[in-house]
């Protein structure tokens, strides 16, 4: 069988595991979100935090929440890095540096994983498993619970009072995050990946010698790596590496994980609402860039032209040979596309059309379908731009699911769009500017350009793959990409939620045959085209210095 | 005295009215309030414009530092786009000030002449003081030939008024005391006869002066909407400012570092100056479009509020049958005589000056040969006037005998509160008539020491007007329910509102029930609106989002609503709503294609930046622009005549049919989304073939 053929079956597959997951996680998601009762071990929990379950918060208070545990997060997860060689399980690895301690505590904490270290090389067992673990599990979840207090600004009227973050997280954590992980793990180390807390797996080795292989609990944190669009791998070359991810299946599997929470989340919203027709909208504008991405990434990477390590008329270098180069496209579309930043192939071998797409996915905000919450929060966002727009062409106050778009609305939703490209190119100039910084880079011309470009959109955007090629752990990088991380993640969650806490406390307008419909293939069409020419013309300039200058060559 | 009633004339439907065509030449007479505009104070109002007047200072410092040709030209235009910008302003404006101009006329200072005091019959010593120092209260009389000198309300005698200063419309009006006809406005020519105003409005605050301020702009404050879209369009400015700041050190450390006058010109083709220099126009323009139908609106919101109606609530008279319901019958009880009944109704209706009063004192002439007695002659006769709340009116005879005529229930009360029983033969032809769409108007009697009795019932047919329905038609589809209005009984109602095609009725209205039903669209989250001109309109004109007032109407109502329609032609309100849509959607197409115009500028200008470094890039001038600075030329010249292209369908708004939602952003989309993309595009090519030969660009 071709690859092409492999590649095929393998996106027919994922597809349609997705859609058979669609409907019932979907729903179940709005399930444990809206129902009343509480589980025991939820109860006890809520009895140990002090919380009282059934006093819903304002805004302001959800969002103190987030950063309550956002900043416990990160405050741990840094002492746990900084004592490492004092716990169990170390391995015999040094403490880590402060600045590359503080750039990993808060890449984890903010759901982008960016790896300046290598983890085999860095990180004991205990420390991936209590530091690193913890944090992939609560960041998902903190960002499923800021997309449905978004989803509750529409549903609720009059009234400041959005839900409790403290309910909301627990419940993801353990009807969701926690039976999923541990399914997945166990079908993850069924098909191969290993899961060990032995020292090291000793592989006798004739002509080089013994040599210690790093084993860790690779597969239960590989799950929730995906399954939380959360993409820090055990071992430096992630996905790529044959213990996180050995064969064909294992590849589907991830790939399918690190999807389908994200590509679920528009049925919940859709159940939330009263509208599975809503839902279908959204779902659809996801689909169709995600669809058109990974066609156009493939395509570059099976026409490549020019002189590179090319096999045949493919461009291999840097792929995963194992796996076919349709499966790379695949990873590396959908990974980009959420906020995983798991790679199964190097991004930087790719050509510059087909990583440029890698790029320009993670600047379009990361919404097709987006990190767990935040991919559905981003899109909802550019909808309220959209449903602005478009509404104003049938001559009626713009209103999304009978809430008006008023300018506080319109505020939050703008701020929103300015902030990560805001947080993107000024840190990517500010790099540029730097002749210290810019000799971080292996590569000259618009090659190295791409290097610095797509590290800034990776933290910005919270993706937290790196493009390769770029040395990042310096204490300007690792200091730099820390606040990228930092302000991208949370100044969008303030906006999000305030944005939530404005449509709540109207009232909400009746739909007559004036209102927009915001289900129906014109809105989803619009909110495309919104998508791309409001978000991705941001980057245009600077793409052009980048992936473009390399691609279009005379 | 006789008086026939006489209407404010009426203009139906907005097609007999002239629109005003811009004008090329308002452009030139607009360029030195445009330069004015140019102050940094007034510009930083309009973030975006604000953004490309700094750009212009930047290069015209460049240029004067190292002058080129290229520099000169970029400057210049981006100093054009400012002011074409300004102009666009300057032009809205200035149809208002030709209007506050002619209103101005209207406001000489006339003396008036103030009564030391005034009650019924007993008016004071007579002083004359100027006009502008009538305070609140004061009592004046003004004559045949006189302007009457503030706004109040007649409180004696009757007049003709010649309102033309304010209306435009030059028949006169009648002014009477009481009733709801009796608020007068200051500016205006009494023609005949002599009325005692009382002046209920503070000097410098009259209906003139609101409506110089109004029609001039001189506190037009920004509408939620405009707000709304103030914040997308700066933080589109703050991205796009970003995204070419940043650009630099990236264009540096790629051997290609851009010069500032190639920078500001990048910038100001990608941040939205199209609707930004346009935004402000458009509201100006939208207030203006309702001036020119003779509708005041007393802020933009209320405008803007119109184009979100859900529910309209319509008087009948007036608005859905024309507002004369002509007697056709009277219907007698079994037992009285056809004559009897003829005789009672008419006496009842001598003192009722409606149409519909004067109607059955017409068909008992023809029908009866009933002479037509005057007020006067029936000397102790006590007329009963017909009030909202009794919902009859009549007379009491010297005799002691007493004649009603009203609405079914009202005076079937009546009857029974003055001891008689009425037969169910009332009820069922009062039932067929409005079953058959028309109105009965049931007559009683009362004799001087017997029971009341039902003598009969007058028919009165009301005529729906004529594209009524079809007007309805439309509303549905744009998604606005309407509700009649009238005091007629449910049967009635019911019979008109399936003939005219309305959604709802509320039939036996009380002003208490308006109000009530406002309320309760209003709870559902719908906004409502509805004309009135009495004062016991008042509160529910307050209460609705928008109330428009009849000019004809009491000073309270036109206090309480939100415009005035100086013809008061209730159809008007259905205007309004179109008005309101169509100021948004002009907003809308025109923010559509202004982003959308930035492809074909990316096209023009980061090919022209980048191909000297990176050859490559020429594939990206798909326009096949002459050179990297023909080009870049090419785009600013586009973006600053693109403002001045524009101008006209900014003041004239986009053209509005009614249709459904899905409809309009349809067509919206295609016309103003695929035009925004592909016009550019043919634009700037075609900038280019001419620029290209301006010596020593290159």
């Amino acid at each position: 069988m071709s690859d092409t053929w492999a590649g095929t079956l393998q996106v027919a597959a994922l597809i349609l595991l997705l859609a058979v997951s669609y409907r019932p996680l979907g729903d179940y998601m709005a399930h444990l979100l809206t129902a009343k009762k509480h589980l025991r071990a939820e109860k006890a929990l809520y009895r140990t935090m002090g919380v009282d379950p059934e006093a819903d918060q304002t805004w302001g208070v959800y969002l103190r929440s987030v950063f309550a545990i956002s900043a416990v997060g990160v405050l741990l997860l840094y002492l746990i890095l900084r004592v490492q060689h004092h716990l169990m399980m170390a391995l015999g690895m040094p403490k880590m540096q402060a600045d590359l301690a503080y750039n990993t505590a808060a890449s984890f904490v903010t759901n982008t994983d960016w790896q300046n270290y290598y983890g085999e090389n860095t990180l004991g067992y205990l420390a991936q498993m209590i530091g690193l673990t913890v944090q992939n599990f609560v960041s998902a979840a903190v960002g499923i619970a800021v997309a449905v207090t978004l989803i509750r600004g529409f549903t609720r009227n009059r009234t400041d009072r959005l839900g409790n973050f403290w309910v909301d997280l627990t419940r993801i954590l353990v009807r969701l995050m926690l039976p999923f992980s541990v399914v997945f793990a166990l079908v993850l180390i069924a098909s191969g990946v290993p899961q060990s807390l032995g020292e090291h797996l000793t592989v006798v080795h004739t002509v080089n010698g013994d040599q210690n292989l790093y084993t860790a609990a690779t597969g239960s944190q590989e799950a929730v790596k995906l399954l939380g669009t959360n993409g820090g791998g055990i071992f430096d070359a992630n996905s790529a590496h044959p213990f996180e991810n050995p064969n064909g299946f294992t590849n589907l599997i991830e790939i399918y994980l690190l999807l389908v929470i994200a590509f679920s989340l528009p049925r919940t919203f859709g159940k939330m609402v009263g509208s599975h027709k809503q839902g279908y909208t959204i779902l659809a504008v996801m689909a169709t860039i995600w669809l058109g991405s990974l066609a156009f990434s493939t395509y570059f990477e099976l026409h490549r032209h020019g002189v590179d390590l090319a096999t045949g008329h493919a461009a291999l270098e840097g792929k995963e040979v194992r796996l076919g180069l349709p499966a790379s496209t695949l990873f590396m579309t959908s990974t980009t596309l959420t906020s995983t930043g798991a790679v199964n192939s190097m991004h930087d071998s790719y050509s510059p059309f087909g990583g440029g797409a890698g790029m320009v996915n993670m600047m379009l905000g990361e919404i097709a379908p987006g990190g767990t919450g935040s991919g559905l929060y981003g899109m909802l966002v550019l909808a309220v731009i959209t449903v602005f727009v478009a509404g104003l062409m049938v001559g009626r106050t713009p209103e999304y699911l009978g809430k008006k778009i008023r300018p506080a609305e319109m505020k939050y939703a703008a701020l929103y769009i300015l902030t990560t490209p805001a947080i993107v190119l000024t840190f990517a100039g500010i790099a540029m500017a730097l002749p210290g910084e810019t000799a971080r880079m292996t590569n000259s011309g618009p090659h190295g350009f791409s290097e610095v470009l797509y590290a800034f959109t990776s933290m910005g955007n919270n993706n937290g793959s790196a493009f390769a090629g770029l040395g990042g752990n310096t204490t300007w990088w690792n200091t730099a990409g820390a606040l990228a991380m930092l302000f991208g993640r949370f100044l969008p969650m303030i906006w999000v939620l305030a944005l939530a806490g404005s449509l709540a406390r109207q009232q909400p307008v009746p739909e007559s045959e004036g209102t927009l419909k915001t289900a129906s293939p014109l809105f989803a069409g619009m909110l495309l085209g919104t998508v791309l020419l409001v978000v991705g013309l941001t980057y245009f300039p600077a793409l052009s210095l980048g992936p473009l200058a390399e691609g279009l060559h005379r | 005295m006789t008086v026939s009633t006489s209407e404010a004339p009426r203009r139906v439907g907005g097609k007999a009215f002239k629109r005003h065509s811009f004008d090329p030449r308002m452009l030139w007479k607009s360029v030195p309030d445009a330069t004015k505009k140019l102050d940094p104070r007034v510009m930083a109002k309009n973030p975006v414009m604000f953004v490309v007047e700094i750009g212009s200072v930047l290069t015209t410092w460049q240029a004067i530092a190292r002058p080129s040709v290229f520099a000169w030209t970029i400057t210049v235009w981006l100093w054009l786009t400012v002011v074409f910008a300004n102009l666009a302003e300057a032009v809205a404006e200035g149809r208002g000030k030709a209007q506050a101009a002619t209103l101005r006329k209207a406001k000489t200072t006339s003396v008036a002449r103030k009564l030391a005091s005034w009650s019924p019959g007993n008016a004071g010593a007579e002083s004359e003081v100027p006009g502008t120092e009538l305070r609140l209260g004061d009592f004046v009389v003004v004559e045949a030939g006189q302007i009457i000198p503030g706004d109040g309300d007649v409180v004696e005698g009757i007049a003709s008024v010649d309102e033309s200063a304010i209306t435009g419309e030059s028949a006169p009006v009648i002014r009477e005391s009481g009733g709801d006809r009796s608020a007068v406005t200051g500016g205006t020519k009494v023609l005949s006869d002599r009325i005692v105003v009382k002046i209920t409005s503070k000097p410098g605050e009259t209906f003139i002066d609101r409506m110089i301020s109004l029609v001039e702009g001189a506190n037009r404050q920004k509408t939620p909407n405009e707000l709304a879209l103030n914040v997308l369009l700066a933080s589109l400015t703050i991205v796009f400012l970003l995204a070419v700041v940043t650009l630099q050190p990236m264009a540096t450390w790629a051997g290609a570092a851009q010069t500032l006058v190639v920078m500001v010109a990048l910038l100001v083709a990608l941040i939205p100056t199209t609707i930004g220099a346009l935004l402000s126009a458009i509201g100006i323009a939208g207030m203006d479009r309702l001036v020119q139908r003779n509708v005041l609106a007393m802020s933009g919101r209320a405008v803007e509020a119109a184009g979100d109606i859900n529910t309209l609530l319509l008087d009948k008279t007036g608005t859905i049958t024309l507002g004369n319901r002509q007697a056709a019958e009277f219907v007698p009880d079994t037992g009285v005589e056809e004559r009897t009944l003829a005789d009672a109704a008419q006496l009842s209706s001598l003192a009722d000056e409606t149409p519909e009063g004067r109607s059955i004192v017409v068909l008992a002439k023809s029908m009866h040969g009933l002479r037509e007695r005057h007020e006067g002659e029936l000397s102790g006769a006590e007329f009963v006037p017909f009030t909202a709340q009794t919902r009859m009116s009549g007379v009491n005879l010297a005799d002691g005998r007493q004649v009603r005529k009203g609405a079914g229930s009202a005076v079937l009360k009546w009857v029974r509160d003055n001891g008689g029983q009425p037969t169910g033969e009332v009820g069922s032809v009062v039932d067929a008539i409005s079953a058959a769409g028309g109105t009965p108007l049931v007559v009683a009697e009362k004799s001087p020491d017997g029971a009341a009795r039902t003598l009969g019932v007058v028919h009165l047919k009301d005529v729906v007007k004529d594209g009524i329905r079809e007007r309805f038609a439309e509303l549905r589809a744009m998604g606005i329910k309407t509700v009649m209005i009238t005091g007629d009984n449910p049967l009635t109602a019911k019979a008109i509102a399936a003939e005219a095609g309305v959604d709802d009725f509320l039939a036996e209205a009380t002003p208490e029930d308006k109000m009530a039903l406002i309320k309760k669209e209003q709870e559902g989250g719908k906004l409502v609106a509805m004309t009135g001109d009495g004062t016991n309109d008042a509160p529910a004109l307050a209460q609705a989002d928008v109330g428009v007032a009849m000019n004809t109407g009491t000073s309270a109502a036109k206090e309480a609503g939100n415009m005035v329609d100086l013809d008061s032609d209730p159809t008007k309100l259905i205007e309004i709503v179109e008005i309101g849509k169509q100021l948004l959607i002009t907003r809308g197409a025109l923010t559509t294609f202004s982003i959308a115009n930035d492809v074909a500028k990316y096209f023009a200008i980061i090919p022209a930046m980048f191909t000297a470094v990176y050859p490559g890039l020429h594939v990206l001038n798909i326009m096949g622009l002459h050179s990297p600075k023909s080009a870049i030329t090419s785009a600013i010249v586009f973006n600053a005549l693109i403002i001045i292209g524009l101008i006209p369908l900014a003041l004239r708004g986009v053209r509005y049919r009614p249709s459904s939602a899905s409809a309009l952003l349809r067509r919206n989309l295609v016309l103003y989304g695929a035009g925004g993309l592909a016009l550019p595009f043919i634009g700037i090519k075609l900038i280019d073939v001419i620029v290209q030969f301006i010596p020593g660009l290159n």
